[in-house]
């Protein structure tokens, strides 16, 4: 669940897309502690998705966050890769908006997700 | 037209986004700067066209670039506040995203200009533009913002479409922090949203609730039978790990509501295949109900299952759980103490690291020595980065608390000297702290000790790794300081300067050449006989009394110490060693060196007559042998720890100003401040004889004695800076155990007698003792004050919320007035007077009374008494100008009214 600091700079979450700066990764515990937050993240191929989140927060249950946002954007581009977010980079905004907002999860389903991006793609 | 002919060329051949994608990704990486600002340059020019598509399509560039390459995008703003009016939602999306993304909510002024068409939209029939609007305001709400569209925020939260409804809740959450007043027209209804079928909604509000209760719980007490109607009958892992937070934070607030929820959570643990849910259960348990003890019990095993799997993250938090026990309950550390252990030879660092800090909070004084011996082991093992973690663990644990665990003090010591010998070690600094400062606090352990240091000393291989040239520092300085106790000085003499000693630093050479000097003058005085046959020295009746009493005392410490075969031709060929080891540093261009070797040339250049002339004394060699007595007994004077807040303890006498001339102070002070903290022995050099022999003689006396040259030269100081001195008569009535810290060189002989003293007393103790004082109280109450003053700061919002939440719940209508005056006044009040007002002790003193069969909510409006109905409509009316929007929504006065309404329902009695 995306920090309300998280929150207001949201694209520094975003920046699973260069990996380059990211160290300390290869650790395989996926939790890593850093000043006041913790970091959970996971790898899919060659991209991680990192979640800052408070100390208040279930690492386990922000690792299933994760594969739920890669399962749905797997179901949008059909076997997602770091291409399709790239190209697409307001669409994972709009699929993550849907999932979260104001850092507080909303919606689940991946068909409820999905549906106003088909809507939106449909009308352009 | 006369924009069309630019902006019909910009359109035709604007560069989409997915061009700018590819044009960076074929850019070299030398090239990417340039190709960026390149294309800045383009959006620039074509973000200012009429043509709606293209500016969108510039925008959307620019925020690409924004968020993946740093781009500053702040001209932008207006823009992106001119396309959100656009009528084609895709074009509202590219907008309404960049704002949400590069908008700073307290700097960026244009997000005013966007109240309007937020507005707009919010009561828009299109869904999207709606959920898309209570989107950006979550992302860049502000106060004006957040005050502005409270009214149309509290229409969506009853709205019909949940779609709408949760994400109105989650946007909410914002409004609620940058706007407290909007608790009081919306709490009713995000409440009523906790009962909801729609897991959407319940999601959201759930969540909302979690992150309110994370800052001030007490409030929300009252909705504990929603949240425990929750937590028994909702099967959602997402919703049940939020009601379970926020149960961990009420719990503690009211021991009943533990006792009822333990039950449903440990069914929960039990039944759920869902770790991330599981491990919440066992996080609550063990933070917030862990006086239950089968519960805990249930949680601990849990751990277990969580330390016995494969997956890292699970062992990981496993362990972070069982730390979280540890404070509190040792044995279920204990328990699974083999899998903590096993957990140190992980590959996994994060878990090696949890697993090293739970086996330190382990330690006790009878399982110290294992604990080490296992955790040497794998020091041994590791790579070098977690070795040092490890000895870092050992070195702060064995020390803490003046090496409260530490029973043994010779194994100690000797561990410190192996750990020094680990090739990776890097804790030199440490270790030579610990080495020295135990050789002061512990007489008992100096014999061991200076075993170690010799042998530390003694190791050639050890002078060349840098890291460990600290412990060397200690070593040599131990050997020196306490060479009386040591088995071969001549070995130690010759360790002390074997050719390799040149890889050292000059400041540890330094010390090095100093202990050369102590071995020298002992090995010299007890050829002499002066620590035998003393009767043949023409010294003063008083004196000799007193020598007799060091000396047997250093004898009976060490029965072999005296007994070297000392013959002249040993001792002369002592001397010629040193002479021409040292020889050629009195040349060194290090100063601190060349000092010390000219030191050390200069007592031998007087005592080789003195040892050639063999026993047939002439009156120069007369001298000879007395100073050397002199200086032996200078050295045989003891170091002593000093308590930090000695200086603390002398009383401020009348009529010395602490306050004034500081800038001052420090310019003369400047001068005497260098030599404790570089070296060891410095400030006892110059100590005479006399004083330093004398324990047992009280202070009065001492001042009364004979002064000599250096007395007088202080006294001549005293009276020039007589400011900058103690005045004199204080010293009787400051304690004897604790003489001001650090005594500079000239100022030894007063201090000289309280410096014996403090030995004296903070040796006495046995085994393990503790001659320091707790902290400094200062430093505690700077550190208090801090703290208060930081959190005081962070408090206020959350005391407006929660002072609006608990008017909404129970009504306490004082509250309102307080808190609402203060958001006008805003920064400029105080903290305290909003506590009085919020009700935070009505509320522990009421949940405990109310006792009631009815609903909560009934009750309050019933208990409302006449008086407070008038009060209350009073200050209604006063305010009832500036709220009329809100009054609709508002329950009215009767169920605002009675503060002292029950709080916990009657389902927890």
């Amino acid at each position: 669940m995306v920090n309300k600091q998280g929150q207001t700079r949201l694209a520094q979450y975003y920046e699973y897309l260069n990996l380059e700066e990211r160290r300390a990764l290869e650790e395989q515990c996926s939790f890593v502690e850093h000043r006041n937050y913790k970091v959970v993240y996971r790898r899919y191929a060659s991209l991680f998705f990192l979640v800052g989140v408070d100390n208040e927060e279930n690492e386990l249950a922000i690792l299933e966050f994760i594969h739920l946002l890669v399962e749905t954007m797997d179901r949008h581009f059909g076997n997602v890769c770091e291409l399709d977010i790239m190209f697409h980079l307001e669409k994972a905004h709009f699929m993550l908006e849907e999932m979260v907002m104001n850092g507080c999860l909303v919606e689940t389903s991946k068909s409820s997700i999905l549906s106003p991006i088909q809507l939106m793609e449909k009308a352009s | 037209m006369a924009g069309g002919g630019p902006s019909l060329m910009d359109s035709l051949f604007q560069r989409s986004l997915d061009d700018l994608i590819k044009g960076l990704r074929l850019s070299s990486p030398d090239n990417k700067l340039n190709f960026i600002s390149k294309s800045l340059d383009e959006i620039r020019r074509e973000i200012k066209s009429t043509d709606p598509q293209t500016k969108s399509t510039a925008l959307q560039k620019l925020t690409y670039l924004h968020s993946l390459h740093a781009v500053d995008m702040s001209f932008a703003a207006f823009h992106s506040v001119e396309l959100s009016s656009s009528a084609v939602h895709s074009h509202k999306r590219v907008a309404f995203l960049s704002a949400a993304l590069s908008f700073n909510p307290s700097t960026t002024d244009v997000i005013l200009l966007l109240t309007h068409q937020l507005r707009k939209d919010l009561s828009s029939p299109n869904h999207h533009d709606v959920s898309l609007a209570l989107s950006t305001i979550s992302s860049i709400c502000n106060p004006d913002l957040a005050r502005d569209l409270t009214p149309e925020l509290f229409t969506l939260l009853s709205s019909s479409k949940m779609f709408v409804k949760k994400k109105a809740i989650a946007a909410v959450l914002r409004v609620f922090e940058q706007y407290p007043d909007a608790v009081r027209v919306c709490f009713k209804r995000v409440v009523e949203n906790l009962e909801g079928a729609d897991m959407g909604v319940l999601s959201a509000v759930v969540g909302l609730f979690c992150e309110l209760t994370v800052n001030e719980p007490r409030s929300y007490l009252p909705l504990a039978p929603e949240f425990y109607k929750i937590l028994v009958d909702c099967r959602n892992n997402w919703v049940l790990i939020k009601v379970l937070k926020i149960f961990a934070k009420l719990a503690p607030l009211e021991p009943r509501l533990g006792k009822r929820v333990v039950e449903p959570i440990c069914e929960h643990m039990g039944r759920t295949g869902a770790k991330s849910l599981a491990f919440e259960c066992v996080r609550t348990i063990v933070t917030s109900l862990s006086e239950h003890e089968s519960a805990l019990k249930l949680a601990v095993e849990k751990m277990r299952e969580f330390l016995l799997d494969d997956d890292p993250n699970l062992k990981y938090l496993g362990l972070q759980a069982l730390a979280i026990v540890s404070e509190n309950h040792m044995w279920a550390v204990l328990e699974n103490k083999e899998l903590v252990v096993k957990a140190l030879s992980d590959v996994d660092v994060n878990i090696k690291l949890e697993a090293l800090r739970l086996v330190m909070s382990m330690v006790s004084e009878d399982n110290v020595m294992e604990i080490c011996r296992i955790l040497m082991s794998h020091a041994l093992k590791s790579d070098p980065e977690f070795c040092n973690e490890i000895l870092e663990f050992i070195l702060l644990t064995c020390s803490r608390n003046v090496y409260e665990v530490i029973i043994d003090f010779d194994w100690y010591v000797s561990f410190l000297g192996e750990m020094a010998r680990i090739p990776h070690c890097q804790k030199g600094r440490e270790i030579e702290a610990q080495l020295v400062d135990i050789g002061m606090r512990v007489k008992d352990v100096r014999l061991e000790l200076v075993h170690v240091a010799r042998d530390l000393v003694i190791d050639p291989a050890l002078l060349g790794n840098p890291f460990i040239h600290g412990v060397l520092a200690a070593a040599s300085w131990v050997s020196g300081e306490y060479v009386e106790l040591s088995r071969n000085p001549f070995e130690l003499m010759e360790a002390l300067l074997q050719p390799r000693t040149s890889l050292l630093p000059p400041s540890v050479r330094a010390i090095y050449i100093q202990s050369s000097f102590k071995v020298l003058t002992f090995c010299i005085y007890s050829y002499l006989g002066l620590d035998g046959d003393v009767a043949s020295e023409p010294l003063s009746d008083t004196e000799l009394d007193n020598d007799n009493v060091v000396i047997t005392h250093r004898q009976t410490s060490s029965p072999s110490s005296s007994k070297h075969n000392l013959t002249q031709e040993s001792i002369m060929s002592l001397l010629n060693l040193v002479e021409t080891n040292l020889g050629p540093l009195a040349g060194s261009d290090e100063v601190e060196v060349q000092e010390r070797a000219s030191n050390v040339l200069g007592l031998i250049k007087l005592m080789k007559p003195r040892i050639i002339g063999g026993l047939n004394q002439s009156e120069e060699e007369l001298k000879a042998s007395e100073s050397i007595k002199l200086i032996y007994d200078a050295f045989s004077e003891e170091l002593a720890p000093v308590s930090l807040n000695s200086q603390e303890r002398v009383p401020i006498p009348d009529g010395l100003v602490l306050k004034e001339n500081l800038n001052e102070l420090e310019a003369i002070c400047g001068d005497f401040k260098l030599p404790l903290s570089t070296s060891f022995s410095l400030v006892k050099t110059r100590m005479f004889e006399k004083d330093a022999t004398s324990i047992s003689e009280c202070q009065s006396k001492e001042e009364s004695e004979p002064s000599n040259e250096s007395t007088s030269l202080l006294s001549e100081h005293r009276k020039r800076h007589g400011l900058y001195y103690l005045a004199s008569e204080s010293k009787e009535s400051l304690s004897n155990d604790y003489p001001p810290a650090h005594d500079s060189k000239d100022k030894a002989i007063d201090e000289a007698e309280d410096l014996v003293k403090l030995t004296e007393q903070s040796l006495v103790f046995k085994k393990k003792s503790n001659p320091l004082k707790p902290r400094p109280v200062v430093l505690r109450l700077d550190d208090g004050e801090n703290s208060n003053f930081v959190s005081k700061k962070l408090e206020v919002k959350e005391d407006l919320i929660s002072g609006a939440v608990q008017e909404v719940l129970l009504g306490t209508e004082a509250s309102t007035s307080s808190s609402r005056s203060k958001l006008l006044k805003k920064s400029s009040t105080g903290v305290p007077e909003l506590k009085d007002d919020t009700g935070n002790n009505d509320i522990s003193e009421v949940s405990l009374v109310g006792s009631g069969r009815k609903k909560h909510s009934k009750e309050r409006k019933h208990r409302s008494s006449g008086k407070e109905k008038e009060e209350h409509n009073n200050k209604d009316k006063q305010k009832s100008d500036r709220r009329h929007s809100k009054h609709k929504s508002r329950q009215r006065a009767d169920s605002a009214l009675a503060a002292q309404s029950p709080v916990i329902p009657d389902f927890l009695l």
